[in-house]
């Protein structure tokens, strides 16, 4: 096997230039295709899939990377979309909103305000503000929610986090705090982004933060905490702090999550934010590879693409050309749930694994390739015949054990000894110490 | 007396719900015991043996249908256990939640595909909505049998762990895997004993569960099967009496806040309450200390 071996500087170089190529990319793509035009779907994948990939990141962050096995994303990304449509709908608009709670309580917007005063800068500056307050906000209550439950184990952990996050889902739709939340209605005619450029670069510029916070000595004890708690704890990690960061981190990341998506949607309720959609995350992480950040991306934009665009023809009755009758409202999600089943059960490493994407691989994997390729057909000759060799061994040990079985049988039945019972000792010798 | 007559009819529902959510939470709490596993496809199969419900009763009379039910839900149980656990016995606890999650996701989905999204009616099991009068207050038949037929089926399930092979056989299991496997216990058996009794109790907890309700769909099993879930660890995890206790506590209480005017957090409540109790005595009520070893 060929390595391709690349100095740090042309590394950042290709980096840079990818990262150009992909908001670039998305730039045109929202630009160019038509809104009529069936490609349209493209960018509604390109949007959605960003962001459920920052949310799946940030969720590795904690599921792969420290070992907590959290389920409260949901909950996180409800108070992160709030947070963000409440202080960005237009003042004139808040009587149309809050029609039910008088205009509401509050009569102002961010980014309103930001972009009367500063025009162009003012008015994603009244965006970005808004989405990195929905950030710090969840961050705070992460914080105090981890405080009690972050000394919890496993699975009990998993349980308090979901519990968290159906309790926040109840607050946000009580009628008492309607004049904020707008009760159980939903909100909408908030600010929101004009081009997906916007989407993916903050998508970008976070997950690109818990890679490096990954790589850090915080990643490191991270992994420590994941690989053996009692070790990492031995070794001088301290396991609440750490444990406390990671869930912070990972909130504030889920809450910018929530925001972006509420800017997607365009309207926002508390309902959908159930411990179904939690899950939906978790099998993202989990179809990338648990503890593997590409993976978590790739999983993101599979899973988006999958549901919204590549199998929606199994909703609609025809799907590649086959039509059936099977192929009714729902089957999309069937077919997916059995194919994550089968990812689950058969393929847990997921599909990165652990690894992570770099440019050495990428392009080592494309310069073996003729080879890999050339030597293939030998290969899967060799694997198919060791598969035989395999079950021919099965079948013999299995007719042998069969055999071996009926033998004793009958020599149990003839009244033969299995075995020679040990003789029995009626003394035991004692050595003496000395000569 | 006025205070009593107004709070009755919540206090009895608060029952009634507590023992169905008994029902449920006994699968979860044996499961947990044996395998530590949060066998988070429990709701959903209770969930199920409602919508099969819904469709049998078309075709045959009540009790045929019951019955049906019933066995239906153990056959999904058991082959969920089989597909979907028994493969990854020896994998990382996270994978079998995963995977746990992972079925709970497609019995959603399925659900969801036959049903349309729909709600679907309930049978009225006339029997069972019969009114009848408690002191000050009028309920339903169900809101009367529902206890007493979880207590029976309680005593009747301790019993069983108690005093018969198997469940010596369980109780050993859930003390300790790995030895109990080396004393020649059939742990698959054991296992397999388990989801039945589970999900057996789960379907006759389904039947008194949705004829309180008229209709049914496919979401209508997360939420009564994490409350279930909840009463087991506020129980003590493991234990069946402690799940017991805990539904019907947790059934009360909630009912009481529902009275109290407070239904927005009606479902909250049991996780403020799940949050409380693993702060304050994370084993439970009745459940044992678990020392990690190194």
């Amino acid at each position: 096997m060929a390595r391709v071996t690349l100095n740090k500087k042309t590394k950042l170089v290709l980096s840079f230039l990818g990262i150009a190529l992909i908001l670039l990319g998305s730039y045109l793509a929202d630009e160019m295709i038509p809104a009529s035009s069936n490609m349209r779907m493209f960018v509604t994948v390109l949007e959605k899939g960003a962001i459920y990939a920052l949310v799946a990141v940030s969720m590795n962050l904690l599921n792969g990377f420290t070992g907590l096995f959290s389920l409260g994303q949901a909950g996180f990304m409800l108070i992160g979309a709030y947070t963000y449509a409440i202080f960005t709908i237009p003042a004139a608009k808040h009587a149309d909103v809050y029609m039910y709670f008088d205009g509401g309580a509050i009569q102002w917007s961010i980014e309103e305000a930001l972009s009367g005063s500063l025009g162009i800068v003012g008015h994603y500056l009244g965006m970005l503000i808004p989405i990195i307050g929905a950030g710090l906000l969840v961050a705070l209550i992460a914080y105090l929610i981890g405080i009690p439950v972050l000394r919890l184990k496993s699975d009990y952990l998993a349980i308090a986090t979901l519990g968290f996050a159906e309790i926040l889902k109840a607050f946000f739709q009580w009628n008492t705090l309607g004049p904020i939340t707008n009760g159980s209605n939903v909100l909408r005619k908030y600010a929101t982004y004009d081009n997906s450029i916007f989407v993916v670069l903050i998508a970008l510029i976070s997950i690109a933060f818990i890679m490096l916070l990954i790589n850090s000595t915080y990643g490191r004890a991270f992994k420590a905490i994941r690989d053996d708690e009692i070790a990492a704890e031995a070794m001088g990690v301290n396991l609440f702090k750490h444990k406390e960061l990671a869930f912070v981190i990972s909130s504030f990341f889920a809450g910018v999550g929530g925001a972006l998506l509420a800017m997607f949607q365009g309207t926002i309720a508390a309902t959908p934010f159930t411990t179904t959609m939690t899950y939906e995350i978790l099998l993202i992480v989990v179809i990338g590879g648990i503890g593997s950040v590409t993976g978590s991306i790739i999983g993101a934009f599979l899973f988006t693409a999958c549901s919204e665009w590549w199998l929606r023809g199994l909703d609609a009755g025809t799907w590649l050309g086959i039509t059936s009758e099977w192929f009714r409202p729902g089957f999309r999600k069937v077919v997916f749930a059995v194919i994550i089943m089968l990812i689950v059960l058969f393929a847990a490493q997921g599909i990165m694994g652990t690894k992570e994407f770099s440019w050495e691989g990428l392009l080592s994997w494309f310069k073996n390739l003729p080879a890999n390729l050339k030597a293939a057909p030998a290969k899967n000759k060799a694997k198919a015949q060791a598969k035989k060799e395999a079950k021919a061994r099965d079948k013999a040990a299995k007719a042998q054990a069969k055999e071996d079985k009926a033998n004793s049988a009958a020599k149990a039945a003839s009244g033969e000894k299995l075995f020679e019972p040990l003789p029995v000792y009626d003394h035991v010798v004692v050595f003496k110490e000395g000569k | 007396m006025s205070l009593i007559s107004s709070w009755l009819p919540y206090i009895l529902a608060g029952i009634a719900i507590g023992g169905q959510y008994a029902l449920i939470a006994i699968g979860y709490t044996m499961v947990y015991g044996i395998l530590r596993l949060i066998n988070f496809a429990h709701g959903d199969v209770f969930m199920w043996s409602g919508l099969i419900m819904v469709y049998l009763i078309t075709v045959m009379p009540l009790w045929l249908s019951i019955i049906c039910v019933i066995i239906f839900a153990i056959v999904l149980g058991t082959t969920i256990e089989k597909v979907a656990y028994r493969p990854l016995r020896t994998a990382p606890r996270m994978s079998i939640m995963i995977s746990a999650i992972g079925v709970s996701y497609l019995l959603q989905n399925v659900a969801l595909y036959i049903t349309g999204g729909l709600t679907k009616t309930y049978p009225s099991i006339s029997w069972l909505q019969k009114t009848v009068d408690i002191g000050p207050a009028t309920t339903k038949m169900v809101t009367l049998i529902t206890p007493i037929l979880t207590i029976v089926l309680v005593v009747g399930l301790v019993m069983l762990i108690n005093h018969t092979k198997i469940g010596m056989a369980m109780r050993a299991v859930s003390r300790d895997f790995e030895t109990s496997s080396l004393m020649g216990i059939d742990i698959n058996r054991v296992i397999t004993v388990t989801f039945v009794i589970g999900c057996g109790l789960a379907a006759i907890g389904s039947v008194l569960f949705f004829s309180n309700y008229t209709g049914i769909n496919p979401m209508s099993g997360a939420m009564p099967g994490l409350k279930a879930f909840v009463a087991a660890v506020f129980g003590g995890i493991g234990s069946v009496p402690g799940a017991v206790v805990g539904a019907f506590i947790i059934g009360i209480c909630e009912n009481i806040i529902k009275g109290a005017g407070w239904t927005t957090f009606s479902d909250a409540f049991t996780f403020v309450l799940l949050i409380v109790i693993l702060m304050v005595k994370p084993t439970g009520l009745f459940g044992e200390k678990n020392i990690d070893k190194v």
